[in-house]
């Protein structure tokens, strides 16, 4: 089911091609600045309480963030089925590689502060550490890889037991791991880690008061700048080699660097919440912009003259994504309204002079627990 | 050993992890929100107690249940490709709605939960704790109403054109009876579960003389719940069989031994010897009884596996259709009757704890210690069981498990992938039990905060909870 453009995607298929991508916009968004904020903890977090803080302005949230990426990949698995069987089992070492990042962090997040012991507080911070650089790097080098394109194999299809068997055939992932590690898509990944880098610094200057704030204040411009570098050669690179010479995909390109660089100025003028959705802004638009220029392919061959993995070749029936439609729009009012509200709950800012007994491990107190 | 045999080890081995956290997250999310509201129906502060100490474990434990489930998520595509593809418009629905309607649903409210004591009016505060304990139950009813599909699909079409099956009845997919039995079943085993574990906790605290007045009501209630789900447990599993028996005759037959048709048909209690009757050492049945957990009456014919296995041969070509039979045996039986000691212990303590006794009794002890552990082994009994009899289906009657392998996945790779999670949830699971124990050995706080929802809006009051 490769095939080469023209194809005639229907209204739903597009309707739901979009929604993966508003769907991955809220989760680097979301998710983005977890990732930030992790990388940071050595580095802004220099006394245990910056430390239980930093990881506390996650702790109400990190969790709701990282179903923007379930319900992502489950919608692609719904949507759109052989994309999700042959992205998810191409790319299946990154992939392995995110898992057991997403797995350390995560409980890292829970366990860190439960004994006092510094070895067993700095073995999660590397795990928070190694858990947060991972997934921020490697999101970036298979969102490029999808974009740049891969070469496919043909399997064939096995028959139904009890109906005639025709050969068909299924198209694989026909590369290597090492073939993902090109140079446009390692630019890629740099490119999310420093974008997420800088945003946790956003969010938390949004969040935090005292020393953290100043620090993550002082390294925005820093990482920003050097940011803003890798996006563009990373954005126009992909532009000018695998938009397929779409013209408007150079629209949120350039609205992208411009909201990036207002968001910096924003920092630099304290305005702090301004500075986080000119950030999340600039996030949408690179995510925009890269859907875009895969339209009308899902995964693209390397080799444009060959047929690819397109919208519709990738597509369930109208029926399953009407049921799915119906759902989103019932179901996605409601969750962005009740995530909201958790944001609007915990908006108080925290310092490291809020943390109770920074030092003890909750495990470690004798009597009176919390 | 190829990449088919490899992949089914690694789901095998993630799942039943991924299973090991799940019940005590489901049932323990329903105690403790039913502790908190009894604290706040009654300001009785040992139900704060029992809320912060219980509401402890299901944190460390809840943590791990969602990291493990993240790796379910993706382990479809990676590993078992073909099978995305060809039933992503049936079994893909589901797991997205799970993730949109239930998982936000938990994750989001749980948040609130955990560090919102201080910012939230109390009756909204205790709203979350229910918001996520119907979350994670909503969320059992969607990933059971997709296996349920493997087990017996309806609402598709086989599309011959595109080799794919496609969906035609939503409705008729997410609430067949096979889903909805499977769901009361999987939750009430995980109230088993949650409910052994607080009466076999309570019960250690009480006999060492710790939290006194807490212990005494949640070991109590503890016991009810496991023995109320412990009925359920009974009668969904009975209604379960009888599905079982029309839609997936060799299951049964399996789950039995059963290797003749017969009417009546024996249930087997147990067999020590070969399994097929060649050469037992010893062997209990029970007459007739198979044909009652069949049909309801001690008479009616139960197909055995040689019959069903020419039977299959007929209707799909030749192969082999006969799953794994010790294991598909043994299976059943630990399920049942782990679980039923579970309901047995719960029985005895609240004999030992009638009228506020202290029990003393050293046995009782030990059986607190282990209980928590055997009703949850028992529900991994029960997956391996309906799991491994329903081979050689991955959607049973449509699409062999060879079938759905991912092609393009080597050995090599899965041979990674395996090693790696294997190792990595045992370590994990080492080391939230290490914070299990050490938190039951804390014990609840002897002296708990009797508002802690007073709040203030100066800024630098220090945090009631933190990371």
């Amino acid at each position: 089911m490769l095939s080469l453009p023209p194809v005639e995607v229907s209204n739903l298929q597009l309707l739901w091609f979009c929604l993966i991508a508003v769907l991955w916009i809220g989760y680097f968004v979301l998710e983005g600045f977890d990732y930030g904020v992790g990388i940071l903890l050595p580095v802004i977090g220099k006394t245990e309480a910056e430390r239980r803080a930093m990881v506390t302005t996650l702790g109400p949230v990190w969790d709701g963030n990282e179903v923007w990426l379930l319900t992502a990949g489950g919608a692609t698995f719904a949507a759109f089925p052989q994309w999700y069987a042959t992205l998810f089992s191409g790319f299946y070492l990154p992939l392995l590689l995110i898992l057991v990042a997403l797995i350390l962090r995560g409980v890292a997040f829970e366990y860190r502060s439960k004994h006092s012991s510094a070895k067993w507080r700095r073995n999660w911070d590397i795990a928070i550490v190694v858990g947060s650089f991972l997934p921020a790097l490697l999101w970036g080098v298979a969102f490029a890889n999808i974009v740049r394109g891969v070469t496919f194999a043909m399997t064939p299809i096995a028959g139904i037991p009890g109906q005639p068997s025709i050969p068909g055939e299924s198209p694989i992932y026909g590369g290597t791991f090492f073939d993902l590690l090109n140079p446009y898509a390692l630019v890629g990944g740099v490119t999310t880690l420093l974008l997420f880098v800088t945003h946790g610094a956003i969010f938390l200057s949004l969040k935090t008061n005292g020393t953290i704030r100043e620090r993550a204040h002082a390294l925005v411009p820093k990482v920003g700048i050097t940011a803003a570098v890798f996006a563009v050669v990373f954005l126009v690179w992909s532009q000018l080699a695998y938009s397929g010479g779409k013209l408007w995909t150079w629209v949120p390109v350039l609205l992208a660097a411009v909201c990036w660089l207002v968001g910096l100025g924003m920092d630099r003028m304290k305005r702090d919440g301004w500075a986080f959705v000119f950030s999340a802004v600039t996030l949408g638009l690179a995510v925009i912009a890269l859907f875009g220029m895969l339209f009308p392919f899902v995964m693209p061959n390397i080799d444009r003259a060959m047929p690819g993995l397109t919208i519709p070749g990738a597509s369930s029936t109208p029926y399953t994504l009407t049921v799915m439609t119906w759902v989103a729009l019932i179901m996605t009012p409601i969750v962005l309204c009740y995530q909201a509200w958790t944001y609007w709950v915990f908006r108080k800012r925290l310092s490291a002079d809020m943390i109770p007994d920074p030092e003890v491990g909750s495990l470690d107190h004798v009597g009176v627990g919390s | 050993m190829g990449n088919l045999d490899l992949a089914r080890w690694q789901f095998g081995i993630t799942t039943v992890y991924h299973f090991l956290f799940v019940p005590i997250t489901i049932g323990l999310s329903f105690l403790v929100a039913g502790m908190q509201t009894a604290w706040v129906r009654t300001d009785n502060p040992k139900w704060l107690q029992a809320t912060k100490f219980f509401g402890k474990l299901f944190l460390i434990n809840f943590a791990m249940g969602v990291v493990t489930g993240i790796v379910q998520e993706f382990q479809f595509g990676m590993n078992w490709s073909d099978y995305s593809r060809f039933v992503g418009d049936i079994f893909g629905a589901p797991l997205a709605i799970e993730a949109l309607l239930t998982f936000f649903l938990e994750s989001t409210f749980l948040g609130l939960w955990i560090f919102g004591w201080d910012r939230l009016p109390k009756k909204l505060h205790l709203a979350t704790i229910w918001a996520a304990a119907i979350g994670t139950a909503m969320s059992a009813y969607m990933i059971l109403a997709a296996n349920a599909f493997m087990q017996h699909p309806v609402g598709y079409v086989y599309n011959p054109a595109t080799k794919r099956a496609e969906l035609v009845d939503f409705f008729a997919m997410l609430f067949q009876n096979t889903a909805i039995i499977a769901w009361v079943h999987t939750v009430s085993s995980a109230f088993l579960v949650a409910g052994a574990l607080v009466c076999g906790i309570s019960a250690w605290l009480l006999m060492k003389g710790r939290a006194r007045e807490m212990a005494s009501s949640t070991v109590t209630m503890g016991a009810i719940v496991a023995i109320v789900a412990g009925v359920f447990v009974g009668i969904s599993g009975d209604a379960d069989a009888k599905i079982m028996v029309v839609q997936q005759p060799m299951k049964m037959a399996a789950a039995e031994a059963l290797y003749e048709t017969a009417a009546p048909a024996p249930f087997s209690l147990f067999t020590i010897g070969t399994l097929d009757g060649s050469q037992p050492l010893l062997s209990v049945d029970i007459p007739g009884a198979l044909s009652f957990l069949a049909c309801g009456n001690f008479t009616c014919e139960v197909q055995g596996i040689n019959n069903l296995q020419a039977q299959y041969e007929q209707t799909y070509g030749p192969g082999w259709y006969t799953p794994n039979i010790p294991i598909t045996y043994w299976g059943f039986r630990l399920m049942i009757g782990l679980g039923m000691i579970a309901v047995l212990f719960g029985m005895w303590a609240l004999w030992a704890t009638r009228r506020e006794r202290v029990p003393t009794n050293k046995w009782f002890l030990r059986s607190a210690i282990v209980m928590p552990f055997l009703p949850l082994l028992g529900m991994s009994a029960g997956w391996i069981f309906t799991e491994m009899g329903r081979q050689p289906w991955i959607v049973f009657g449509l699409m062999k498990t060879a079938d759905g392998v991912s092609p393009g996945v080597g050995v090599a790779e899965v041979i990674t992938s395996l090693v790696v999670f294997a190792l990595l949830y045992g370590a994990l699971a080492v080391v939230e039990f290490g914070l299990l124990l050490r938190t039951i050995k804390q014990g609840p706080p002897e002296e708990v905060p009797t508002d802690p929802y007073e709040r203030s809006d100066d800024q630098d009051q220090p945090l009631t909870f933190a990371y």
